[in-house]
């Protein structure tokens, strides 16, 4: 009589570790959600409860479904990509950025039409303004960085993310961060550091789930089949070493007790200012510049099916773009109680940052070079060229509202929100939105469903930002006129208040060209679901297997 | 081989791109942020200058809460107008005690840097509850749920601790009667009051809310907004000491 010898079982260290590390976070958090000093910090507290006994339950019952030896390295002689995670976070970035936009346009409603807060706690523009602030950058830009950086990273290294637990846990981690953050938002709990609100268990949560994206990406670079780092990689990772050093700096705090969600900053006064536009430009330079830099530099040349322009050009765009951009963030306190030096310094950099960005755009539109006729036929690659000539564009605007002079006019101003969007909405949301175009295709396999929907889309979100910018360069500069105004016996013209009411025509007009980018992102939305749903197989599936560059 | 060719060991080290990013980065901000430590102006004592006391500490914790920030700034600027609009362009020393620093980035309503006894705890107390009813343009939302919540101080005293953690020049008498000094100081007529005074210079100690049956958040945060910017008195400040 012979038995079958039962091959025996046994969870990973990453399974069996990451298991118990959520086990213990359960148990902690419910000593805290038992003490805890207010009911919104006991809320959260249970929120870590699920969230991380879903998580054991999770991996407990994958162990029992899965096949005794670990995943595959190689198949065939071709990587085995790991794209679960990849798949999770596109998904998750298409539902925060319709969040994002829509919580952007009640917001920008509530400064027209102020009767729109209700007279209730949860839902004034004070708690609303950081929900949407964080929901387009961290969990739409969050989202779109991790799901690309995830895929570029395993493309063009040829290899299999590192990591079995971790690849998930970081893209479930992060998710449930701004799940945390953004309620936390809402019951009123704040930092109130303009982008950092997020308070002091969030961070520390954020933190760790930050070191190990960092990890999963760098061991994946470390196991690559390709002797060269790929361009793309060089801005993931300044992106992702960048922000864990600017997010511990901004938030070093000292909570008042382990059950008070309240927490004071270690910085105080000049100082805390000085960090926190050290953090909060560079919040624009890595996580908006550096991480959606490296997208272009893999979805252009893809979609284009060019090769990038220029090498010598990429690697002086690299080291220039990530030494200058740290030095800029005094231009956001010209004429503050700050040194004079630094603000001097803060222009003097903010101003010669101008080139890399113009040479990085370069890098960027020239590589159509002989792919220009692309841009009649395919409007994914159209919204991609045309993010990265709003990058230009809001990359001179800066620069030029960073000089001292400029900045007194347009400071404190719907000028500084203008320029702001041009970037956020023309260069991010539009090579996120290529991306995306590109991505979910590539993961599902399948026929993008509408080329024209895509072309609808371009079009009506293109009218929206026109009407935001162009709205605010108006109020802005009209209310920084305003404030400045002398009648001619010396005294000041407007009250304050009489600015305010000028402004009323230009925020209506701001809330519809929101409104057009939200219906832009919906039909997005809507496009990529048929894709997925109920398209057919891409017509060359060796498009999606591909080999790196 | 050309320099180009040397770029090669950044794109074949994943340790050395990432230690070579962590220099790039570490320059401008260590000589933007390090000197503003020791640099007289940036740390100057001017007199006058003293911690919040707990209410004004529980009524910035409001705002911080409320996201106030985000629409009004607490930073005059030297330029003419702003000079003129709010008062005395502001120091840094008059924001040594804000943990977070709330200077703001844009002004949708006015700045709050000298707001401190520009209007009446009665103009505050109706602007909270509808700022249209004393501002007809106003766009600010309405806040009338401050002044019907009670102030939760049962803990003030740990704030504080953690704050003297920080450096702030709590004392321990400071700590151990920071709740009775915020009844002192939301009460008409406390005898408390006076002790507090010491305590705290220039504290102003009042029914904020008009509610005397009860301590409420809008005492908290009328209170806040009535001592901000009056701690320093610019008859006496002499702007040569630290010039920059």
């Amino acid at each position: 009589m012979t038995t079958a010898v039962i091959q025996p079982k046994w969870m990973t260290f990453g399974e069996g570790g990451t298991a118990l590390a959520l086990a213990a976070l359960a148990i902690l958090s419910l000593l805290i959600a038992a003490n805890a000093h207010t009911s919104e910090y006991a809320f959260h507290a249970y929120l870590f409860v699920i969230a991380s006994g879903a998580g054991v339950f999770a991996i407990v019952n994958r162990f029992y479904g899965r096949p005794a030896d670990p995943p595959l390295q190689m198949i065939d002689g071709k990587p085995n990509y790991n794209m679960g995670p990849v798949k999770f976070s596109a998904v998750a970035a298409m539902f925060w950025g319709i969040a994002g936009f829509l919580v952007g346009l009640i917001i920008a409603l509530q400064l027209a039409f102020p009767v729109l807060n209700f007279d209730l706690p949860w839902i004034t523009f004070g708690r609303l303004r950081p929900l949407h602030t964080s929901a387009v950058i961290f969990a739409f830009g969050g989202n779109v960085l991790i799901a690309t950086s995830f895929y570029v990273v395993q493309r063009t290294c040829r290899a299999r993310l590192v990591g079995d637990i971790a690849p998930w846990f970081v893209v479930l981690g992060y998710n449930f961060f701004i799940v945390v953050a953004g309620t936390g938002y809402l019951l009123g709990i704040t930092q109130s550091k303009e982008y950092a609100e997020p308070e002091w268990y969030a961070d520390l949560f954020l933190t760790v789930v930050w070191v190990v994206y960092f990890l999963v990406f760098l061991g994946t670079i470390m196991r690559r089949h390709e002797p060269h780092i790929y361009v793309a990689n060089w801005f993931y990772l300044a992106f992702i070493v960048t922000i864990a050093v600017l997010h511990l700096g901004n938030n070093a705090a000292v909570p008042v007790s382990i059950f008070s969600p309240k927490s004071y900053i270690v910085w105080s006064g000049v100082q805390d200012a000085m960090v926190q536009w050290w953090y909060g430009h560079n919040a624009v330079g890595f996580f908006l510049t550096a991480g959606f830099l490296a997208i272009m530099y893999y979805f252009i040349p893809k979609r284009a099916d060019r090769p990038v322009y220029s090498y010598r050009l990429s690697i002086i765009h690299f080291w220039s773009l990530i030494f200058l951009y740290i030095w800029a963030g005094p231009h956001h306190l010209h004429y503050t109680a700050l040194p004079d030096w630094a603000q001097t310094l803060g222009m003097t950099f903010s101003i010669m940052l101008w080139m890399p960005s113009w040479g990085g755009m370069i890098n960027g539109l020239m590589t159509l070079s002989g792919a220009w006729d692309k841009l009649r036929t395919d409007p994914v690659l159209r919204m991609m060229v045309v993010s990265v000539a709003f990058y230009g564009m809001s990359t001179f605007e800066g620069p030029m509202m960073s000089v001292k002079v400029v900045n007194s006019l347009s400071h404190y101003t719907d000028w500084t929100i203008g320029h702001v969007h041009s970037g956020a909405l023309g260069w991010v949301g539009y090579i996120s939105f290529g991306a995306l175009y590109c991505l979910i295709p590539w993961l599902w396999n399948r026929e993008l469903y509408s080329l024209r929907l895509v072309n609808w889309h371009f079009w009506v979100s293109t009218i929206g930002i026109v009407f935001y910018i162009s709205a605010m360069w108006v109020s802005g500069i009209l209310q920084g006129l305003m404030w400045r105004a002398y009648t001619s016996l010396g005294f000041l013209e407007y009250s304050f208040v009489e600015t305010v009411e000028a402004m009323h025509p230009f925020y209506v007009i701001r809330a519809l060209g929101g409104l057009l980018f939200l219906i832009g992102a919906l039909m997005m939305a809507f496009n990529l679901w048929k894709t997925v749903m109920s398209g057919h197989p891409a017509s060359s599936p060796a498009m999606a297997l591909a080999p790196a560059e | 081989m050309s320099l180009w060719h040397k770029h090669a060991i950044f794109e074949k080290n994943s340790i050395v791109l990432v230690i070579g990013i962590l220099i790039a980065i570490a320059i401008g901000g260590l000589i933007e942020i390090v000197p503003l430590f020791y640099l007289k102006n940036t740390i100057e004592k001017v007199d006058g200058m003293r911690p919040y006391t707990p209410l004004e500490l529980a009524g910035r914790n409001i705002y911080v809460r409320e996201g106030c920030y985000l629409c009004h700034s607490q930073m005059i600027r030297p330029l003419r107008d702003e000079v003129e609009r709010y008062g005395h362009y502001s120091l840094a020393a008059e924001s040594i005690y804000d943990r977070p620093f709330q200077w703001g980035s844009k002004r949708t309503g006015p700045d709050l840097a000298r707001v401190g006894g520009k209007y009446s705890d009665d103009w505050h107390r109706e602007h909270l509850r509808a700022p249209r009813s004393v501002v007809p343009g106003s766009v600010m939302p309405d806040y009338s749920w401050l002044a019907a919540t009670d102030l939760d101080f049962s803990r003030i005293n740990d704030d504080l601790s953690a704050q003297a953690l920080l450096g702030v020049p709590y004392s321990s008498d400071m700590i151990a009667n920071a709740k009775a000094d915020v009844v002192a100081q939301a009460t008409n007529d406390n005898p408390d009051a006076f002790e507090l005074g010491k305590r705290y210079p220039k504290a102003q100690a009042r029914d904020f809310d008009g509610n005397a049956a009860r301590i409420t958040e809008a005492d908290a945060l009328i209170a806040y907004l009535q001592v901000l910017g009056t701690l320093v008195d610019f008859k006496l400040y002499n702007d040569k000491a630290n010039i920059r």
